[in-house]
Parts: C-alpha cells; structure tokens; sequence
C-alpha cells in the first residue's frame, strides 16, 4: 500500500541495521526511551529489536494515554455512568482498563450502565443530539494529539447549545512527562537518549523539548511510527551520542515542524487551562501536567455538573505499571506479569492497551521469555478464554 | 356431470401475507394460523423441497451409511444486511462450512428463526430468499425450522440458528490431532474481507469503496481439495477471531508450534488499507468464506495449485508451517524481517459479526 508500505521495506530495514551495527560503539550501551506507545506498539510488532545490536536496547516510556491514566479517575468516570445514569463515551481500550476492586467500564456495562465506545469525539456529538432528555458525558483521555478534537467538540457544543452533553476531562502534556521522568534529584538516569513523540508534536511542535536536550543533556529525536522511522531515528541518536551532542532533531519531516499545528494550539488554548497539579499513573502528581476546561466552558464540565466522589483507589500490590510506565522496570521483572496477569485478564493498565508494554511483550514477545512464562495451561486457563 | 370435477380446496389463507408492508407480529409465534401462514408464505416459498413440505415436527432423512458431521451456529449479526450478503447468507454458510471443514459433504440444514415483533415482512423475505440461493449453491435443503416471535427490544431484529448434517467420505478423517510437524499451512484466500465489510457498515465508519463479505460455501472447494491431497491433515474456517485466533487453536489443540510468513499472507489492498486506519490486524479479523488447511509439506504445491482452479480458492497460498516444540506458541516473521508472537486478539473486536 502506498506511503505506508514504504516505510516498512524490509531492505531498508537491513541496510539501516547495518548502519547502526557498524556505528553503534560496541565499547558502550544505548538505551533509548522512546516516549510513545505508538512506538512501543511498532517496535513490537514488527520485531524492531531483533534488528538492533545487543547494546542497543529501548526503555518503554509513559506515552500510552490509557495507562498513565490513574485509578481514582476511572472510578470517577463509572460512577458518573452507574451513579449518575449518563451515557458515558469513551475509546475502545479505557473499556477494560482496571478500576479500583477489579472493575472496569466493562463491567460497569455488563452492570446496566449505558457505557459506550465511539471511535471520535465528533460521534460523542451525535449522541447527545440523538438523546437530548439524557445526559452525555465524554470521557475524554489523552496527550497533545487528541485535545484538539475536544475543543473542536466544545467550541461545537457551546455553539449549538448542547445543554446534555459535558466532557469528563483528562487530558495531559508530554513535556511535563518527560520532565518528571529526568528530574529525579539524586537518582541516575538510566536514559542515554529520547524518541520524542511524533503525532504529539505534530501539534505541539518540537521545540517544547529544546530544554530537555539544554537542560539534562539527553539527545531528543522526534520519531515517526513506522518501523523505519523508528529506527533511523535511533540511529540519529547513537550518532548524536557518539558524537557528545544533545539537541533535538525532526526525523519526523514528513509531519512536524518546530512550531507545530498553531491552529490547533489557539483553540486548545481557547478551550483548555492548566490545572496545577495531576495525578499520573506510574509518575505520581505532576505539576502542569494536564488540562482542564476554562471558566467559559465549566457548564459542559463533567467535573462540575455532577458531584464526584474522591476515589483513593491505589494500583494492586505487586503490580509494577508505575515502575515500568517510569522505564525503571521492564514487564518480565513483574511477578504478576503472565500469570495473574494477562491482556484477557490484566490487572495493571499496561497489559491493556495495545501501546502497553506488557500488552506488547504478552502479544508479540513471550516466545523469547523463557522459563519466566507461566505453563501453557495456566495462560490459557479457563478465565482466559472466557 | 360437474360435480364429479372437485372443487378446489378453498385457499387455507384467503388473504395473503402482506410481505411488501407487514411487519412480524406477536401472532405470528403464537402456534395458530397466522404462524402457519408465515412459515408457509415466506419460508416454505423460498425453501421448498419434499421434506420441508410435509410440515411435519421431524425431517427424516437417509444416509447410505459411514459417519456423519453434524455442527450447530447461531446468528446474530448486526447489520443485517451487509455488503456481499446478509443474516441469510451466513446463517446457510456459516454452518455449511463448518460440516465441511470435517470433510463432510454438507446435505442438510434445520433452521430456528427468533423474530422481533414489528420486524418488516420484507426483509424476512429477503432473508429466506438468501438463505435459499446460498443453500442452492450449497447443493444443501433446509429440511425443517421453527420460528418463534418475542416481543419487541427482546431480539433485534431476527436471530437465525441452523444446524447441518453431512456426510464424511470414506477414509477422509480430519482434525487437529493430526497436525504434525512439517505440515505446510495454506489459507484459500484473502483475509478479513468479512470482519471489515461488517465494521464499514457500522454506525461512525464508512468508507470510500465498500470492502464485501467474503460469504461463501466452501464445500465445493473441499471437494477439490480432498480429490487431490487424501491425507489432508486437518481443515478450519478462519471465522470469529480471524486467522490468529484458529492458527492458535489448533497449535493449541496440536501440542505444535506455527511459523507464518507475513509476506505470505494475502490481504486485499482495501482491507489493509483500513486496518492501517482503524489499526486492527488483519489476522484479527474474520472470514466467512476462507478455509485453513494443513497437509504435509510435499503435497503442499499439488494442493495449492488444484485450489487454485476453484473460484474460492483462486488466491490460496502456502502462508508457513507446524514447527516441533514451542507448542501452542504461533509466531511470524514480520514483513519487516523481524518476528513475534500472534497471538488471539485481545477482549472484543468487534461484537455481532457473524
């Protein structure tokens, strides 16, 4: 298929492993976090590693929406669709993400709440013109890359007068993810270097990360999500590392620019405001780490319109998404990975989207787990196939 | 002498079943006239054949001996009516093809029809219609059915379960159990047309150029297939779940492992194309009218080639083979020249496919 197939050529792909083999210092190691689930989710798929020497490994970063996303707001967004009886809109994956107990939107369904998945927040809209005597709430998760389309959303419904619909609030910054993740004082950073987020900076641009590569050092590469993007892009980094350089380069031409999508920067910030601190799964509360609506939208805010109980709701023991969405852990190192946990049953958010690394190690990798791997009849117990 | 000539029997319904307007109502499965009429006017209309117009409780048919397969499927589908087919259509293949992959010849289908009232009577017509044109091309007859009707927001629309009986040729035994290692692993065609001609027709999708249902009866194709290749190892058709999900059975079920070529793989370019937009798998998703077979290595080519003179199986192609050890592990080169794991998709795809 044009323009994709492309960028998956399996010539390309030897003739650039031959590159980095030759350049990569077989007298170091290379550690490259790429940010995105998007990039996690080619790496995997198809068998990117397998291509790089064995000093070149990549760290698995928090870029994955469904799993930063932290306990307390999903028991959030099922109460408002159990307790408040709303028709609660979200993106396929949240459905199964664990709540607090071991619920999920899922089962909140199963349950009688009017829970469904709609594929954009332009289908949100539908529904709640369709179902004017209900309330419709949009349970909107995400980085830079999906906001634009709430406040598209927004500005839509404040235009017609929607008065049922409202947008259970989620969203976050990359830059300030990425900030937490370097700024641990007294701890070494076990990142050489970053693919930086390639869809996230179509609309945010790729200056936003200059003061990561200034400030600690790190090489940034923006990062396109095929498999070839991903690793020419790594190969840009290893000679950024070679070479003692730190800056941000656009491997991702094709797409993004150093300012990025300034007009849908100016309806975010028409829309949106910074809140002062949000909690992220795996990274604890980050200062300006997300968005909220503004004072001119707080009546289609599903935060205000219904009365929301705090949830303390914590990750199961022994669960490691927070270690592993930080790149400090890798899946295999979980005691539960595998066994009491599987993307049929998963306990943790990772193993639930398909950008979740531990989804992906499940779903593509586990042949080269070895004995770490539970017998076959314990994968494919009977709750599995249920 | 006028008298002698009979009278004819007056019209048991004098006033015909609205089809164009009407539409299913609680009297229809009430057990009286008016669900005799509808089975009559609609089901036995398209249907007709010996054994269905005797109307009575029980088809009693006759084998000439040997072993017979039976397989059972419910039908649920949403939309009904779908590009390249309907509930109709996968309700007589859906079921045919799963007589035949045992290498049976499929001969008989019963059919049970749950209708919602308010239904229209079009479209129940419609539906036998496909039903009676798949079976015909089948070379099977519904031999006998029930309906029953329930009120309306208990079913939507109409839910179709049919059974099938055929009969397994001499000496012909097929199952996971004789999968080995070496055997070559073939798919008759492309994958995912199904799964994707449903979801184009979903609410929120559309595309440009509707991607069609692959629906079809591979009996047929069976047929050809086993004239070539008698030791044919085991057959599956690649349905719910897609391609991953019975290369995982039946490595599973095998005690084997797989290795597949995604080179190998035929997709149409519509079908990729919108996987790549909704990012879905085409492996993930299924078929209605592709099979999977397994032979030994050597009579791999013979197989393929001889499926290719068949018209459902003109794009069949050798995809991999059953590996010894890893069991129940199907792995693929990538087109990328790496590797992974298939595994089965994971929650819900896509509900109401089939």
């Amino acid at each position: 298929m044009k323009y994709v197939d492309e960028f998956r050529s399996e010539t390309l792909a030897r003739d650039l492993a031959a590159t980095i083999a030759r350049e990569a210092d077989p007298g170091r190691s290379y550690a490259i976090m790429e940010f995105c689930g998007g990039h996690t989710h080619a790496i995997f798929r198809y068998g990117v590693q397998d291509l790089m020497p064995g000093n070149v490994s990549f760290v698995h970063g928090p870029g994955c929406p469904v799993c930063v996303l932290p306990i307390p707001r999903l028991d959030n967004a099922i109460e408002i669709a159990e307790r408040h009886k709303a028709i609660l809109l979200t993106y396929g994956d949240m459905m199964r993400v664990p709540a607090s107990k071991r619920r999920s939107l899922l089962k909140a369904k199963a349950g009688g709440a009017d829970v469904r998945m709609v594929y954009s927040v332009a289908d949100a809209l539908k529904v709640a013109r369709a179902n004017p005597e209900r309330q419709v709430v949009f349970f909107a998760i995400g980085f830079e890359t999906t906001t634009p389309p709430t406040a598209v959303a927004l500005l839509t419904a404040e235009r017609e007068g929607l008065a049922n619909f409202s947008v259970f609030c989620n969203h976050v910054l990359t830059p300030s993810a990425m900030q937490q993740i370097l700024d641990v004082p007294g701890q070494s950073i076990a990142i050489d270097a970053f693919l930086g987020p390639s869809h996230v900076s179509s609309v945010i641009g790729s200056a936003p990360y200059e003061r990561f590569a200034r400030d600690f050092h790190k090489p940034v590469v923006i990062a396109g999500f095929e498999p070839l993007d991903v690793m020419y892009s790594a190969l840009m980094a290893i000679r950024q590392l070679n070479e003692g350089r730190a800056e941000v380069e656009n491997q991702y031409t094709r797409v993004v620019t150093r300012e990025g999508n300034l007009k849908a920067q100016a309806m975010v910030a028409e829309v949106f405001e910074l809140r002062d601190s949000f909690e992220w799964r795996g990274l604890g509360a980050v200062p300006g780490s997300a968005l909220r609506l503004r004072e001119r939208f707080r009546a289609f805010d599903a935060e205000t319109r219904f009365a929301l109980t705090p949830s303390t709701g914590t990750d199961v023991k022994g669960c490691e998404c927070p270690a592993i969405l930080r790149g400090q852990k890798k899946p295999l190192d979980c005691k539960l990975f595998g066994t009491v946990c599987t993307p049929d049953n998963p306990v943790g958010s990772c193993m639930v989207s398909s950008e979740g690394a531990c989804a992906a190690y499940w779903s593509y990798r586990r042949h080269q787990a070895g004995e770490h791997m539970p017998a076959e009849d314990e994968a494919f117990g009977e709750e599995a196939v249920a | 002498m006028t008298d002698a000539t009979p009278r004819p029997m007056a019209r048991r319904f004098p006033v015909r079943l609205d089809i164009a307007r009407g539409k299913v109502e609680m009297t229809h499965g009430g057990g009286g006239r008016a669900g005799a009429q509808l089975v009559e006017e609609i089901f036995f209309r398209h249907f007709g054949n010996a054994e269905l117009a005797k109307a009575a409780d029980q088809a009693q048919l006759s084998i000439a001996g040997g072993r017979i397969a039976v397989s059972t499927d419910s039908h649920v589908v949403s939309p009904l009516f779908f590009p390249g087919g309907d509930i109709g259509t996968l309700a007589v293949n859906g079921t045919v093809n799963d007589v035949a992959m045992a290498g049976a010849q499929p001969l008989w289908l019963t059919a049970g029809f749950i209708l919602e009232e308010g239904f229209p009577l079009a479209d129940l017509d419609r539906i036998a219609a496909s039903m009676a044109r798949a079976a015909a091309e089948a070379g099977v007859e519904i031999v006998t059915g029930d309906t029953k009707v329930v009120d309306r927001g208990k079913a939507d629309g109409v839910f179709i379960t049919t059974s099938g009986i055929g009969v397994i040729p001499e000496g012909v035994s097929l199952g996971a159990a004789r999968i080995q290692a070496g055997d070559a692993i073939i798919v008759s065609g492309s994958m995912g047309d199904h799964g994707m001609a449903i979801l184009s027709r979903r609410e929120s999708i559309d595309f440009d150029s509707p991607v069609e249902s692959d629906c079809a009866p591979l009996n047929g194709l069976v047929g050809v297939m086993l004239a070539v290749a008698p030791n044919l190892h085991a057959l599956r058709d690649p349905t719910r779940g897609g391609l991953a999900a019975v290369l995982n059975e039946l490595a599973h079920d095998s005690g084997t492992g797989m290795l597949i070529d995604e080179q190998a793989i035929p997709v149409s370019e519509t079908v990729h194309a919108a996987c790549e937009l909704l990012g879905l798998d085409p492996v993930n998703i299924a078929n209605e009218g592709k099979l999977v077979a397994f032979c030994p290595a050597a009579e791999a080519d013979r197989l393929v080639a001889a499926m290719r003179t068949h018209p459902r199986g003109r794009d069949a192609a050798v995809i991999g083979h059953v590996t010894p050890g890893q069991a129940g592990l199907v792995r693929m080169r990538t087109r990328f020249g790496g590797e992974r794991v298939v595994d089965w998709l994971n929650g819900e795809q896509l509900p109401r496919i089939c």
